[in-house]
């Protein structure tokens, strides 16, 4: 089977300071992924290597087997991404934001307007698609965000730690929204975070430290691999070997 | 409309999609800051009825092409003001990417499929339209001022003009925003862009008084694209057409929109170096 996202052995420095070195991992159709790793740990930097915001100094990015760089717009039109900053225009009104986007990947305004009502509605905001992007909470923006990653019918979504200044209902219905996603569409998600709480048991999980990959499994086999009671302690356990083997 | 799938995987018809899409953004954006709008407006205004009128006596203009009579001083400088206004609205441009990129909105751009040569075109000739709107506001108000071309002719034969020099000031503009770092740099922009490009031009005096007094700065002045984006709108309005200005304008324009392009490209560009 095609991986959604195939990542070999992606290095990128910034100068010299080295932000990934020899990444590598896969991402299936279908499953969701947690790229787990403390602030600074190189995963906005692999985001943007991915949508080819800059080009990777060395290494490979595919996405269903088309390649970012050589084939660019293969790649990204099977990609939605949901950045961390929010990138909603908050002149404009939420299903101008959405027609907008539509146009970026050649979808008309009439399609548009079709697609942008039912993306609302499955994200619960049917009734604030006239509403100016700036009255919405924060949560809401991030479900619109969704909403318009989605619009041109992704295989793959990128979500750079979504949940950053939301409140607890609003994470665990975001959350819970992007699993549904993935049962329906048989989506693949790559979720950037660094909060434990919102890994769930069967999710892969790559963990991401100081630009490398320590490990990447499922997560019961990481906590059973680290022979620790949960996900949390073998993120503790994983990352503290790579501190000690970095300061020896 | 060709339905044929395009070398990218799609059609004439997509490309014109995502066009006026971002056209149509810019515009609804535009419409949106109605203070963008009046301050665009009041500025080349002010030159107009507080600077040149009090200039009208000290700055005398000789008969010299494309006028074939000695003109009011607010004439001869109307087409600088028209050149002013896309001026500051091709760096003004500027500001809002270097905003945007700040802000993430520009990776929504920038993540679409299309190639990016063509999205950063279309953002271009989406300030160039808003450029050229603002002109026309302009050039209405200035009518009752008397400021009118030979015939009416004029405003339609100055169009092309304004649209390769918006094309021009928007390329240097979207260039200069993929070197500045971060938003509060963009002030070095009007101190060491903007007005140096403005007053070493022709739009507020003819480059013959310029050499008479200084012959350096003369030839600064016939170097600065700014003076050949005034001269071609100049003779536009008067329906004729300034070939050599014609032809540095181009030059210019072309020149900028590479290097737009590769700076804004992920494997050379410069976004690469500072890290997003």
């Amino acid at each position: 089977m095609i991986p959604a996202l195939a990542v070999r052995n992606v290095s990128h420095s910034y100068g010299a300071r080295k932000a990934l070195d020899d990444v590598s991992f896969c991402l299936s159709p279908g499953s969701f992924t947690v790229l787990l790793g403390l602030n600074g740990a190189g995963k906005s930097t692999l985001f943007s290597l991915i949508t080819r915001l800059y080009a990777a100094r060395h290494g490979e990015i595919d996405i269903f087997g088309h390649n970012v760089m050589r084939e660019p717009g293969a790649a990204l039109r099977r990609l939605g991404v949901v950045f961390q900053a929010r990138t909603l225009d908050l002149e404009l009104s939420v299903m101008q934001n959405l027609i907008y986007h539509a146009a970026l990947h050649g979808i008309g305004p009439i399609e548009a307007h079709r697609l942008g009502q039912a993306a609302l509605a499955r994200a619960g905001l049917a009734d604030r698609a006239k509403d100016k992007a700036r009255s919405l909470s924060g949560g809401q923006m991030r479900r619109v965000e969704i909403a318009r990653a989605l619009l041109h019918d992704p295989r793959l979504l990128l979500l750079d730690e979504p949940t950053v200044g939301l409140d607890i209902k609003a994470r665990a219905d975001l959350l819970a929204l992007v699993r549904e996603l993935v049962q329906e569409k048989s989506l693949g998600v790559l979720w950037a975070t660094h909060l434990i709480d919102e890994i769930a048991n069967d999710d892969q999980v790559v963990i991401l430290h100081h630009g490398k990959v320590l490990t990447a499994d499922s997560a019961p086999a990481i906590v059973a691999g680290q022979g620790v009671a949960n996900i949390g302690d073998a993120f503790t356990r994983i990352t503290g070997a790579a501190r000690e083997k970095l300061s020896a | 409309m060709s339905e044929r799938a395009a070398p990218t995987g799609f059609t004439l018809r997509q490309y014109l999609i995502c066009l006026s899409g971002v056209v149509w953004r810019e515009g609804l954006r535009f419409l949106h800051q109605r203070e963008r709008f009046v301050s665009a407006l009041v500025r080349p205004l002010v030159w107009l009825f507080i600077f040149a009128a009090g200039f009208r006596q000290v700055l005398g203009v000789s008969i010299i092409p494309p006028y074939e009579t000695y003109v009011l001083y607010e004439v001869y400088i109307a087409p600088g003001l028209m050149a002013m206004i896309q001026l500051f609205n091709g760096m003004q441009s500027s500001l809002s990417m270097v905003y945007d990129r700040e802000m993430g909105n520009m990776r929504t751009l920038l993540v679409s499929p299309f190639p990016r040569w063509f999205l950063l075109g279309s953002k271009l000739l989406a300030g160039v339209a808003v450029s050229i709107l603002q002109v026309y506001a302009f050039l209405l108000i200035a009518y009752f001022w008397e400021i009118e071309p030979p015939t009416n002719w004029g405003y339609l034969t100055v169009l092309p003009a304004l649209a390769l020099s918006g094309l021009m000031l928007g390329a240097l503009g979207m260039l200069l925003s993929s070197l500045i770092r971060q938003l509060e740099n963009f002030a070095g922009v009007m101190n060491f862009v903007i007005f140096p490009m403005f007053f070493a031009s022709s739009a507020l005096y003819p480059l013959w008084r310029v050499k008479e007094s200084s012959p350096w700065l003369y030839y600064v002045c016939e170097v600065n694209p700014f003076t050949h984006a005034v001269e071609l709108i100049r003779f536009a309005f008067y329906e004729k057409v300034a070939w050599t200005s014609l032809a540095i304008v181009f030059a210019y324009t072309s020149a900028f929109l590479v290097a737009a392009i590769v700076a804004y490209d992920p494997a050379r560009g410069m976004l690469m170096r500072r890290g997003g």
